[in-house]
């Protein structure tokens, strides 16, 4: 898989998905330089009942803002995290991020474990490697990675860890653990 | 339909008139994170790169990901991939294609590591 010369500057994409509320800004702000990013998508019948455009009926785009996480691993190799969006109406950003990424971290709340479900189910169904982060919130039951596993039906391969996003090595270990996951699809897949 | 558009569409549209109005160019399949890097050949055909054009060159003479130069240029990236798409038909930039390799995983590996 290696194009061009080695000295080619690269970028590596990371996601993290999970519910709503569930850290994933917490994940990328413990970790890595926080950017801001405007994006703009056309509107559709999925933002009625949510966009108000009375008024501006001829708008028929939305400005979107998000932040990105940026870490330098050094001159002319970074890796990107973007968070996906949690609400339904910007599902269609979801194939632009996703494509070309290393992998994914969904990230899990044992309180509501069924929110990481759509993640789940859309990376399974592209191939992009993922791993299931449980973030331990106070008072949350600290379920069995295991248990976790069971309850998500994941496939043996698929890593599962209890994380705590406010912490810095934590998320490192999160991080860690999604490459080396990639690292051994990729191999697998060149084999 | 009423025509008018109040300030509220203004953000929204705006950026726009930087690009003529184009929403569409050779730049629309740009990724998120592919590497940009000014090829430092001479605008040429009659083509002058705009003001922000010239701010992306600027910023551009070390790779920079087409994320980062929307960040930077705070505007919006449907923009940013017009105007790149631009200098790139008129080969004033290159676009990085280099993807992950085994080497570049296990450095991204020891690299979280230590950080």
């Amino acid at each position: 898989m290696d194009f061009g010369p080695s000295d080619e500057p690269v970028a590596l994409k990371i996601l993290i998905a999970g519910g709503f509320g569930v850290g994933k800004t917490t994940l990328v702000g413990a970790i890595s330089e926080i950017r801001p990013l405007r994006t703009e998508e056309v509107l559709s019948d999925r933002g009625i009942g949510i966009d108000d455009v009375e008024g501006v009926e001829g708008k028929t785009t939305t400005t979107v803002a998000m932040d990105f996480g940026r870490i330098t691993i050094r001159e002319g190799l970074v890796v990107y995290l973007f968070g996906t969006p949690g609400q339904e109406r910007f599902w269609f950003m979801w194939d632009e991020l996703s494509y070309g990424a290393l992998g994914a971290v969904v990230l899990a709340d044992t309180r509501r474990l069924t929110d990481c479900f759509p993640s789940i189910d859309y990376f399974e169904q592209r191939g992009t490697p993922f791993i299931v982060a449980v973030n331990c919130f106070d008072g949350a039951d600290r379920h069995d990675a295991e248990e976790v596993r069971v309850a998500l039906d994941l496939d043996p391969d698929v890593p599962v860890l209890l994380c705590d996003v406010r912490r810095r090595a934590s998320a490192k270990t999160v991080l860690v653990t999604l490459v080396e996951h990639s690292l051994k699809v990729l191999t697998a897949n060149q084999s | 339909m009423t025509q008018w558009m109040d300030e509220e569409a203004g953000p929204v549209v705006r950026p726009y008139a930087l690009i003529g109005g184009r929403t569409r160019s050779s730049g629309d399949t740009l990724d998120l994170v592919a590497m940009v890097t000014a090829t430092g050949v001479a605008p040429s055909g009659g083509f002058v790169p705009g003001p922000e054009q010239e701010r992306i060159l600027a910023l551009v003479t070390t790779a920079t990901s087409v994320a980062d130069i929307a960040s930077d240029l705070d505007l919006p990236l449907g923009v940013v991939r017009v105007l790149l798409g631009d200098l790139k038909d008129h080969k004033l930039i290159s676009i990085g294609r280099a993807s992950a390799s085994e080497r570049i995983l296990k450095e991204v590996i020891n690299g979280l590591r230590a950080l």
